[in-house]
């Protein structure tokens, strides 16, 4: 009976046997493989971004990192005693370096420093034999060589944050890094790449014990961006100083040829992770370096509005070119009155001196005849009031305002004063540079629509190669038309009494058409205009007017458009159209296959400074 | 008293070691050989650290049972008492005296091998309970007064192991003592008695019960409950048998072994790693061979004339059975985490001197079989 009772007992381990090992032994099987092999994932290289001529603008440094691997150094202490002899490590690093040791297990390296310049690995590498445990280890991490000039097209990349995580194991690997902002941020897919695997058979403890099998991954794409990177940097460098954004188009392919936004940020900054302190001083800046402004700063479009306005006057047969309009310095509807920037008005004014003196008698006369709903129909052909479509994150919309749109938002009528205000770009309307910029080349492209861009399509492994044809489209606006606004904006720069005539290319073959804007941020009471308007030096920062310039080049076949925009930089003529002039001069170098003369003739000096300091537009 | 007939003759040396059960001693060797093997494996295809000891303790061992298995079982049964009074006084002593190791006081150091006593006392148990019940009528078993003090044999040492403590050995010595009461005769509904007061007291017990203790017997319930904490030898002792499958990886070739996964693979979790290498009919020739050993076991004993001897048989038989079955049992997750080794495959020199000293006194109950034992010792009957 004992016996027996044994036997049933081991009839149980063998029918639990059974279990495990036959009923259950798919499942523990893959447990087993699972316990056993590791998959280490190898981080693809990110794809570079190029310009349009293929020089790096974000490329792919080695990274020098300092390791410690605990299990090979006879004491850490000493080891790192002795480290500290040869580049400084601070007690926080090293409390933090021991922590580190103290997480893992004796055989996994801890990362002492990143980002080791040449002249410390070299020190290190000399001192190999008093440092055991010591490794230096070669990654590859992002550099962006031109740092701040192009950084807000290109964005940058830094650690991921644990709401990006998007279930992708690349993302979970310590140091990886995506992209934040801009191209970085927009093709990040494509430029990360996919990752190759290495399976690795471990022990309990993690130690690999041998490599399984090996795929490699494939390196990210590489993004050609429209950008001339010394068009960009010019640019870039040019706005320095200033809370400002420029937008260069290409008029017929839509190519951003440059587009800057300052104060600018070192995108490298980011990469190699930013104090606390750091991230505080850029992200309360009241400049917002981070914004790119050139396609997320809204404006008012001031004077540069004045074109639009006065084409759908000539489209809708409101006025001819010819008809005048008398400006006495104001016009009054109702009991408003609407001031001209010149006090003493212009007297009588047709279409082209409206536009090259900048009347805004004129304007309110024109745009009080057109109507806001008609103003808004061909403002919105030239690209304004919504989004142009560019590969960039963050791109406004921009307001167009009609009555429709003043009810919705607004709840209220819309007043004929409000057209007025409309028809100098002020009042509730608003545009982004890039806009503007848009508006500018349709202005003179001959009227075709344009679609802006920062990189093209993509071919292979490459996103955005030039040279893929446009389809090109007309907006619809009578050529007569075009060509006279064209021409007013040619004699704006070109003519002595023109706003923006003391900013003319005197270059022969490269001279520049444009408009000015002045737009005021503040209100300017009854009591102010009485005592004379503050001069805008005189007003606390944030309180000057926002100065505007867009312009063309040449004006005998124009190719480039730019905008460029001043926050708070005062007068258009005296402070954005200097920017304008020395950007498309540039790119008008850039692109001449002919020298370009240094010097020319002073055939245009007698006509210098004719000009007065400020203009109001 | 007087010398009268029907006494067989007393068996010469040479007679003795002929009527050794040399079968059953062959499938020892099978057993120990099999354990050499997987030793040699654990260490990853080497005879060092364990493989060699393995062999030369079994070797020492075998000597050690030939020498029991000569022994007149007369011997056994004059000096059971005082064997077992020995051995408890040791284990005492292990309280004075004892190394301290694995957070339990066990061994007693004596410079050239350290001693067990819990090892000792599971055997001298054995012979003193034989001994006790050696002669007893069917109505002398019936009484509780007669029981009493048989069960305090068995309490001094119980309590003495649980001191130090270990639970698997208790155990081990309460379940060996209940087969012994049980083929003594003792009636089925006082086990029962015993039990249901056993487990009244459960609560009262869990108090007095260690800290790893307690947590081996919740892991247990719920293994999953803490992956990495103290389910995790049973989660990977399942998932390498499991994952062994039909028939295993191969020889040498278990990964949740030699990659570590599996914690002491050379002593209690073996079993796994044969079954992970050989699969369900590795396992399954293994318990095929301790079945074997088991029913000779049984056999030789049953073949005994001599109350003493048919219960020392008995004793030792259910003694093996319970390490094969817990140590099983235990590695398969069906019974919690106890210290015990697979006999004659394990690592470790006490567990199988233990085995070879009982499988000893088995033979001599073979070899003895037909030696008549007197009530009170002598050869009267």
């Amino acid at each position: 009976m004992l016996a027996g009772g044994k036997m049933v007992l081991v009839s149980a381990l063998v029918g639990r046997m059974y279990y495990l090992q036959v009923v259950e032994a798919e499942r523990y099987r893959t447990l087993a493989d699972e316990n056993r092999i590791n998959l280490r994932l190898l981080p693809p290289l990110r794809g570079r971004i190029i310009d349009r001529f293929g020089i790096p603008m974000a490329d792919n440094h080695q990274n020098y990192r300092l390791l410690l691997i605990a299990e090979d150094a006879r004491d850490v202490n000493l080891t790192l005693d002795a480290l500290g002899r040869i580049i400084p490590i601070g007690d926080g690093e090293r409390r933090r370096v021991l922590r580190d040791i103290g997480r893992n297990r004796s055989f996994v390296p801890v990362t002492i420093r990143e980002n080791l310049n040449w002249e410390e690995v070299a020190r290190i590498e000399v001192n190999t034999p008093d440092l055991p445990g010591i490794m230096i280890d070669v990654g590859q991490s992002r550099f962006y060589p031109y740092g701040m000039d192009a950084a807000h097209v290109l964005g940058y990349v830094a650690a991921v944050s644990p709401k990006e995580t998007t279930g992708d194991p690349l993302l979970e690997l310590p140091g990886f890094r995506i992209g934040k902002a801009g191209i970085e941020k927009i093709h990040d897919l494509a430029l990360r790449g996919s990752g190759g695997s290495s399976q690795v058979e471990v022990n309990a403890f993690g130690r690999m014990i041998r490599e399984l099998s090996r795929r490699e991954g494939q390196p990210g794409a590489e993004v050609r961006l429209t950008l001339d990177l010394e068009l960009q940097r010019m640019v870039g460098q040019r706005l320095d100083g200033e809370s400002a954004s420029a937008v260069v188009l290409d008029i017929h392919s839509g190519d951003v040829l440059a587009m800057a936004s300052a104060p600018s940020y070192d995108p490298n900054a980011f990469n190699t992770g930013l104090s606390t302190e750091e991230w505080q001083a850029v992200a309360t800046n009241p400049r917002g370096p981070l914004t790119n402004k050139a396609i997320a700063g809204h404006y008012a479009p001031g004077s540069t509005f004045k074109m639009i306005v006065l084409l759908a006057a000539l489209e809708k047969g409101v006025i001819s070119p010819t008809a005048q309009v008398f400006c006495s310095g104001k016009m009054e509807l109702g009991d408003a009155k609407f001031h001209c920037w010149r006090k003493g008005g212009h007297g009588l004014v047709d279409a082209k001196r409206g536009i090259v003196e900048s009347c805004d008698v004129y304007f309110y006369e024109v745009a009080r005849r057109t109507g806001i709903d008609r103003i808004a129909a061909m403002a919105r052909k030239f690209g304004l009031g919504a989004p142009l479509g560019l590969d960039l994150p963050g791109e406004g919309d921009g307001l167009v305002p009609t009555r429709k749109w003043k009810r919705k938002a607004m709840n209220a009528p819309w007043h004929k004063g409000e057209t007025l205000i409309t028809g100098i770009g002020q009042g509730y309307i608003l545009a982004t540079p890039l806009q503007l910029a848009v508006m500018t080349a349709k202005l003179v492209n001959g009227g075709v629509s344009v679609t802006p861009r920062v990189t093209g399509d993509s071919v292979g492994n490459q996103i955005g190669a030039v040279g893929v044809a446009d389809r090109v489209e007309s907006i619809g606006v009578a050529p007569q038309n075009l060509k006279l606004i064209r021409d007013a904006m040619t004699e704006v720069v070109n003519s002595p009494v023109g706003t923006a005539f003391r900013s003319r290319i005197r270059e022969s073959g490269f001279a520049m058409g444009g408009k000015t804007g002045t737009v005021q941020v503040r209100r300017i009471t009854k009591a102010e205009r009485d005592e004379g308007i503050r001069k805008n030096k005189d007003l606390p920062w944030e309180q000057r007017d926002h100065a505007m310039f867009v312009g063309f080049a040449p004006v005998h076949a124009p190719r480039y458009a730019v905008s460029v925009v001043v926050e708070h930089g005062g007068g258009g003529s005296s402070t954005a159209a200097p920017i304008g002039r020395d950007i498309l001069l540039e790119a008008q170098r850039r692109r001449s296959a002919e020298p370009v003369p240094l010097a020319v003739n002073g055939s245009d000096t007698a006509t210098r400074g004719g000009q007065s300091e400020k203009k109001r537009g | 008293m007087s010398d009268t007939t029907l006494k067989p003759p007393e068996l010469s040396l040479g007679e003795k070691l002929w009527h050794i059960h040399w079968l059953f001693v062959a499938l020892l060797c099978l057993t120990a050989a099999v354990g050499a093997a997987m030793l040699y494996s654990a260490a990853g295809g080497s005879v060092e650290p364990w493989a060699s000891r393995h062999v030369v303790r079994f070797a020492v061992g075998l000597l050690v049972l030939i020498v029991v298995a000569l022994i007149d079982i007369r011997l056994w049964f004059r000096y059971a008492y005082i064997l077992f009074a020995l051995s408890v006084v040791l284990l005492a002593a292990v309280e004075v005296a004892g190394t301290i190791g694995m957070g339990a006081r066990r061994w007693i150091d004596l410079g050239y091998f350290t001693l067990q006593p819990s090892e000792l006392v599971k055997v001298a148990m054995i012979l003193a309970l034989a001994r006790y019940f050696h002669g007893a009528s069917i109505d002398d078993v019936r009484r509780i007064g007669f029981l009493l003090v048989p069960v305090a044999l068995v309490g001094a040492p119980v309590a003495l192991v649980l001191r130090q403590p270990d639970l698997g050995t208790g155990l081990m010595l309460v379940m060996a003592s209940t087969a012994l009461f049980f083929a003594a005769g003792v009636r089925i509904w006082k086990f029962v008695a015993v039990g249901l007061v056993a487990l009244g007291a459960m609560p009262v017990a869990w108090q007095f019960m260690h800290e790893y203790q307690k947590n081996r017997v919740l892991t247990f319930l719920n293994p999953e409950s803490d992956p990495l904490g103290a389910g995790y030898h049973i989660i990977q002792s399942k998932i390498a048998l499991g994952s062994g499958g039909m028939f295993g990886k191969g020889f040498l070739g278990g990964t949740q072994g030699h990659l570590s996964f599996l914690p002491e693979m050379q002593t209690d979790f073996i079993f796994t790693m044969l079954a992970e290498e050989f699969g369900l009919f590795g396992g399954l020739a293994l318990l095929g061979l301790y079945s074997l050993l088991l029913i000779y076991g049984f056999a030789i004993s049953m073949r005994c004339r001599s109350q003493f001897g048919r219960l020392m048989g008995i004793g030792v038989t259910s003694t093996f059975f319970l390490y094969v079955f817990i140590n099983i049992a235990m590695v398969m997750g069906v019974i919690p985490v106890v210290g015990v080794p697979l006999p004659l495959i394990s690592y470790g020199g006490t567990a199988m001197m233990t085995l070879l000293i009982g499988f000893g006194l088995l033979m001599s109950v073979w070899v003895h079989r037909d030696v008549m034992i007197g009530r009170r010792g002598g050869d009267e009957v």
